[in-house]
């Protein structure tokens, strides 16, 4: 019996780790994107809120979860743009061009909210995505079930990974980005244009962050609430960071993450007697604490945050 | 083919600094019809209300500066870090600490004599709010740690914090609720004017801005600051420890953004509860931006949003358009702020190919 409950444990916790993981590894690929190519986008927590929004706005109109993720992925795609327009066209602070549309979207995420579903008592809900078996993987035991019963979204986020990393490190798409990441000047002289790769990377970037909000709330969740994201945005910049700009690195940190986030929600439910935003804090925690180790030596793309005007040379 | 070009310009004259602000807010109201107009509001009323809400009486009007002390406070938390480019975006974290000093502090300085305990409590929410701020500055200067995400996570730290003490061992004996205890009547803040709640936490958000446009135009640090923020690597090739300016920066930083916490729990609320602060370190952000990080110019912008917040409540009660607007407004007016502060340095021409 004890042993019983052990493996359902941890595969109850192995399940977690992949759900909670895959929001942050949507979001994490798409700033690995606009980073690489030099933009911090600061913009994530909301474009991931309005993506979350607007999708369950979608799937709760039309009853289709995939026009929902579609919707998500588009709301992602203009927010990249205006990002793109802010700091890469007019050259405007990346910090505060991005702060400033995370407050734009996250004031608007609830406008439009509210407007069209006023203020109810009992959020309104639609039917969240089902969980797939993949067959034989998920009847490994013990770790099989949980690894292995997941969202497609769940999937797809890990397919993502490797084809980010070839797209950055073996394409020369992504020879591109990362020259107009480390050397714009280089890269103008070779007649890449450092504007254009520099907004579709934000454009791209931005409908990855937004099929990361979407997941919350169609697959983790089935309602939207206000904080659904809760930091995650912020908590994938920090895993850009701990993963040294690497995607495979950066889903790694984005797991460690899920294990903990799915660890505080396991031992709630254990009802032990602390407090259960004491769970809730650790994964911030644990992330500064991550930060901390691996900060000194990380490799920064060397004109991340520096807007590049072509006309300042020329006089 | 048409394009953008972005060239440098000659500086341009002093009111143009004033002017510009000024163009970026009447843009912005122009532009609030968008929203106004999707949320079905009949355009004149929702103006209308929206001032006769935030001006219209004298309740309202001193209703608006009660609104004004948080964010005029976090507005010049903010403007004083991004000067020294300290990404302080924690203002919300250092508000709540401040917050949570004060109520501690609050509860359980009954012993002592009165007309000390406001001073303790404010010294005390004033080095709570400086301490959390002081964590990332460290982790920056010493561990290289990213002041945006350090900053930014440690807000969520501190709400669960906060989260745990409330469910824990600051909750009110009895309650199931997660709220404290009230403060002793010696720790409220005096109500300044009758028949509203006009209170000292307002002066003492005035007084700030003059104690910061000294120290930035009249002390050596405030040099310093301005000059770390110029350029670190020059500033450390002339001499300064760079590690002690930020350091400083951001305690004060963090101080002020805790003393606008202590605000709002000892002239408003008067025992902490979660949602002691509607995200006014947030709001901080833009108000620094929107006041050019000139601490007069903060002083205007958190009263331009005051004014957005207290109307936008009549607004929504008179005409339906969700009380979010405020915040819609808010984010349109950074973006707007942000184009239109290009214009002073920059010139946009557009040339056809």
């Amino acid at each position: 019996m004890g042993e019983f409950i052990e493996a359902a444990f941890i595969s109850g916790l192995m399940g977690a780790m992949m759900r909670m993981a895959t929001p942050i590894i949507f979001a994490t690929l798409g700033e690995i994107l606009a980073e690489r190519s030099g933009v911090l986008n600061l913009g994530i927590e909301g474009i991931m809120l309005m993506g979350a929004m607007t999708g369950f706005l979608v799937t709760f109109g039309t009853g289709s979860l995939w026009l929902g993720v579609l919707t998500a992925a588009i709301v992602g795609m203009i927010l990249g743009l205006l990002m793109a327009f802010l700091s890469v066209n007019l050259g405007l602070s990346q910090h505060v061009s991005g702060l400033g549309i995370t407050l734009f979207s996250t004031g608007l995420a609830m406008f439009i909210y509210r407007l069209y579903f006023g203020s109810p008592t009992v959020p309104p809900i639609v039917q969240p995505f089902k969980q797939v078996s993949l067959p034989l993987l998920s009847k490994i035991p013990v770790i099989g079930p949980g690894l292995f019963t997941q969202y497609t979204l769940t999937y797809l986020a890990w397919l993502l990974v490797p084809v980010m990393s070839i797209l950055l490190y073996k394409t020369k798409m992504g020879l591109k980005i990362r020259t107009v990441g480390e050397n714009p000047v280089v890269a103008d002289t070779v007649g890449v244009s450092v504007i254009l790769t520099r907004t579709l990377c934000l454009i791209v970037g931005g409908a990855l962050m937004g099929v990361g909000g979407a997941f919350l709330t169609l697959a983790h969740q089935n309602m939207f609430l206000i904080d659904v994201i809760g930091g995650r945005g912020w908590v994938s910049i920090a895993m850009v960071i701990f993963g040294n700009w690497d995607p495979l690195k950066g889903a790694i940190g984005a797991i460690i993450f899920g294990f903990l986030d799915g660890l505080q929600l396991r031992l709630q439910g254990l009802g032990f007697h602390i407090s259960f935003h004491i769970f809730l804090m650790i994964p911030y925690l644990l992330t500064i604490v991550a930060l901390i180790g691996v900060s000194r030596k990380a490799s920064v793309p060397a004109s991340l945050l520096k807007p590049y005007r072509r006309e300042e040379k020329g006089g | 083919m048409i394009r953008m070009r972005i060239t440098k310009r000659e500086p341009l004259p002093k009111w143009a600094r004033v002017v510009i602000p000024i163009a970026a807010i009447i843009t912005t109201l122009i532009l609030s019809a968008i929203p106004i107009l999707l949320a079905g509001g009949n355009l004149w009323k929702s103006y209308y209300y929206l001032f006769y809400g935030a001006l219209g009486t004298r309740f309202n009007l001193l209703e608006t500066f009660v609104k004004a002390s948080p964010l005029l406070l976090t507005g010049l938390a903010v403007a004083f870090a991004f000067r020294a480019k300290f990404w302080n975006i924690g203002a919300e974290g250092q508000l709540l600490a401040g917050a949570l000093a004060a109520t501690v502090l609050g509860v359980s300085l009954g012993g002592i004599p009165g007309v000390l305990v406001l001073p303790v409590i404010i010294i005390g929410g004033f080095l709570a709010g400086g301490i959390w701020a002081a964590i990332p500055a460290i982790l920056k200067t010493k561990l290289k740690v990213d002041d945006v995400v350090s900053t930014l996570l440690l807000n969520y730290v501190m709400i669960h914090m906060m989260g745990a003490l409330l469910f824990g061992p600051l909750q009110q004996p009895g309650s199931s609720w997660p709220r404290s205890s009230a403060i002793i009547e010696a720790a409220r803040y005096p109500i300044l004017l009758t028949k509203s709640r006009f209170h000292l936490g307002i002066l003492i958000a005035l007084l700030a801005v003059l104690v910061i446009w000294f120290i930035n135009k009249r002390t050596v640090f405030g040099y310093r600051s301005k000059a770390v923020g110029v350029n670190i690597r020059a500033a450390q090739f002339g001499g300064i420890n760079t590690t002690a300016v930020i350091l400083w920066t951001a305690l004060v930083s963090g101080g002020l953004a805790g003393l606008a916490g202590v605000g709002e729990l000892c002239a408003l609320q008067y025992r902490l509860i979660m949602d002691i602060s509607p995200g006014y370190g947030y709001s901080g952000i833009v108000i620094a931006m929107l006041g050019n990080l000139h601490p007069v110019g903060v002083l205007f912008s958190s009263l331009f949003f005051s004014v957005i917040i207290v109307g936008a409540h009549t607004m929504s009660r008179m005409t339906g358009v969700p009380t979010y607007i405020a915040e819609v407004i808010q984010g349109m007016a950074l973006m707007i702020m942000l184009i239109f502060l290009l214009f002073t340095e920059y010139r946009i021409r557009v040339v056809r190919k």
